[in-house]
C-alpha cells in the first residue's frame, strides 16, 4: 500500500501542480463547450470525473490480463461502457441538462485525459491509486471548468445557476453583459488568464526558453 | 508484462470476456433507466406544449397544469375520426412521428404535395386542446415539422380560438447551424410569430411568408438572416401542415364546433 503522502500528491497534484487543463492542455474541447451555464459545467465535470476514476480503476484492476497489442482496444471499451451508463443516467435523471450537453458527453469518450491517465497511470499501477489519479484529474479539470463557468456564467449573462445575480440592461437592470462570454471562443480567454495566474505562483511550470 | 498474455487465445479470451461484461453493462443500464427517461420525455412534450401556448411559467407545476388545462386528442386526418386509440395507443402515449414512419398508420406524399420534405404523413394527428374558465376552446396546439437545411425540425404551434391567429410556436427539436439557422428556437424569434395570421380574411389559403422584406403586417415574418434555407423549411412547413392537406379541414371543422366537444 501507497504512503499517504503519495496518496495525497496522487489525489491533488493535479488540481494545481499538475493541471490535465492548465499544464498538459488536454480536454481543451469540452471545456470550451459545455461552460457557458454553471449547471452545465458542473454536471460535466461529474460526468468526467466518474469516467476517469472508474475507467482507471478498471483498467488497472485487469492491467495484468490485457494483451499489449490490443491495450487500446480494451481501455476504449470500458472507457465507451462506461460514458453511456453516464449518459443514460442523465438522461433519467437529468433531462434537461442532458438535452444540452448529451453531445459532450458522448465525447468524453474521445477526451484526451481519461485516455491519457488510462494508458499512463492505469496500466501500470494498482487499482486504488489508479482510482485516486483518476479523481485528482477528474477534480483539476472540474477546477478548471468550474473556474471558466463561474466567470462565463455572471459576466456574460449575469446569473449564476440560472438566479439572476447582475440584473442586466434588457431585463431593466443596470448590468451590461459581455456578449463575447457566451461564446465558446472566451473560454480561450480565460483559461490562458487561469495559465497565467497558476505559473506565477508556480514558476516551475513555466517551460525553459528554448 | 508476461508472454502468456500475448498468446492469441488468451487475446482473443480477453477481448471476448470484456465485451460481455460491457455490454451486459450497458445494456442493463438503457433497459433498466428506461422509463424514467420515457417520462422525462413526455414531461418534455408537455412543457412544450405550455411553451408554444404562452402559459408555461418557471417554477410551475407542468404536469398540474398540464393535466388540469390541457385535453389531449387523436384526429384522423382523412375521415375526421376522433379514436380513442391509435396505434395501440392512447391520446397522451400515441407519437405522430412514430406513426409517420409506419406504413399502415400514414400516407406516403407525392413529389408535389410534399413541399415539407417529410415524406410521410400519420394518417391520425394529435391536437392538444387548451380550454379557458368557461370551458370555451382558448387555444389549440398541434405538432409541425418540416425539413430545414440539415434535417427535420419538430415544433408545436398554437393558434387562438379563432383558429388563424398565432399565439406562439416553439421548435424543440433540430438540427440546424447554431447561431443562423438554429435561432428558430431563440424565444426572441419566435416572439416574432405572436399575432401573425395563418389564413388570410376568408380563411381560404396559407398567407404566412417567411421573408427578409417583411411589410405585410398580418402574415410576414422576418426571415433569419444568414439562414435563408431554414427560413424557406419553416415557411414550407407551415404551408403544408395548414393546407387542405393536412391539418386545413380538421381546423375547419373545430371552428363549426364540430370536433371540440369530449
Amino acid at each position: 500500500m501507497a504512503s499517504s503522502k503519495e496518496m495525497k500528491e496522487v489525489l491533488f497534484g493535479p488540481i494545481f501542480a499538475n493541471n490535465p487543463i492548465a499544464l498538459q492542455i488536454l480536454g481543451i474541447c469540452s471545456a470550451l463547450a459545455v461552460t457557458s451555464k454553471m449547471e452545465n459545467t458542473l454536471v460535466m465535470c461529474i460526468a468526467l470525473t466518474f469516467v476517469v476514476a472508474f475507467s482507471n480503476l478498471f483498467i488497472s484492476i485487469i492491467r495484468n490480463h490485457i494483451p499489449s497489442s490490443v491495450r487500446i482496444i480494451v481501455q476504449m471499451t470500458i472507457i465507451a461502457s462506461l460514458v453511456i451508463v453516464v449518459d443514460q443516467v442523465l438522461r433519467a435523471y437529468a433531462y434537461s441538462v442532458a438535452k444540452e450537453i448529451s453531445v459532450f458527453v458522448a465525447l468524453i469518450i474521445t477526451n484526451c485525459i481519461v485516455m491519457g491517465r488510462a494508458e499512463a497511470y492505469a496500466m501500470k499501477s494498482p487499482p486504488f491509486m489508479s482510482f485516486l489519479d483518476g479523481l485528482g484529474n477528474g477534480l483539476g479539470y472540474s477546477f478548471v471548468l468550474l473556474v471558466v463557468g463561474f466567470i462565463r456564467e455572471l459576466f456574460g449573462s449575469g446569473s449564476l445557476f440560472g438566479t439572476q445575480i447582475l440584473p442586466v440592461v434588457s431585463e431593466g437592470g443596470w448590468y451590461q453583459p459581455v456578449g463575447l462570454l457566451v461564446l465558446p471562443p472566451s473560454a480561450f480567454f480565460i483559461i490562458g488568464g487561469i495559465i497565467w495566474v497558476l505559473r506565477t505562483f508556480r514558476p516551475e511550470q513555466v517551460e525553459p526558453k528554448e | 508484462m508476461s508472454k502468456k498474455n500475448e498468446s492469441l487465445g488468451k487475446t482473443v479470451f480477453v477481448v471476448v470476456a470484456l465485451c460481455l461484461v460491457c455490454s451486459v453493462i450497458v445494456a442493463g443500464a438503457a433497459v433498466g433507466l428506461k422509463p424514467l427517461q420515457q417520462k422525462n420525455a413526455a414531461l418534455d412534450m408537455q412543457r412544450n406544449v405550455l411553451d408554444a401556448a404562452g402559459i408555461l411559467e418557471p417554477g410551475m407545476d407542468v404536469v398540474e397544469i398540464f393535466e388540469q388545462r390541457v385535453a389531449t386528442r387523436l384526429v384522423n386526418l382523412n375521415d375526421f375520426a376522433t379514436p380513442e386509440t391509435a396505434d395501440g395507443k392512447n391520446a397522451t402515449q400515441y407519437s405522430p412521428r412514430m406513426a409517420a414512419q409506419d406504413p399502415d398508420l400514414s400516407t406516403n406524399l407525392s413529389k408535389s404535395e410534399d413541399i415539407a420534405g417529410i415524406g410521410r404523413r400519420e394518417d391520425v394527428a394529435q391536437v392538444y386542446f387548451i380550454n379557458n374558465e368557461q370551458g370555451e376552446l382558448q387555444t389549440l396546439v398541434v405538432h409541425i415539422r418540416g425539413y430545414g437545411l440539415w434535417g427535420t425540425m419538430y415544433g408545436l404551434l398554437a393558434l387562438d380560438s379563432d383558429l388563424n391567429t398565432i399565439r406562439g410556436i416553439n421548435f424543440y427539436e433540430h438540427s440546424e447551424t447554431p447561431g443562423l439557422g438554429g435561432e428558430i428556437q431563440n424565444p426572441r424569434w419566435a416572439a416574432n410569430w405572436e399575432g401573425k395570421k395563418v389564413y388570410g380574411d376568408q380563411l381560404e389559403q396559407v398567407q404566412i411568408d417567411v421573408t427578409k422584406n417583411a411589410t405585410d403586417e398580418a402574415h410576414d415574418i422576418d426571415a433569419l438572416s444568414g439562414a435563408t434555407l431554414t427560413s424557406n423549411g419553416v415557411e414550407n412547413l407551415i404551408q403544408y401542415w395548414f393546407s387542405d392537406k393536412a391539418y386545413g379541414p380538421m381546423l375547419d371543422k373545430i371552428r363549426k364546433g364540430e370536433l371540440n366537444n369530449g
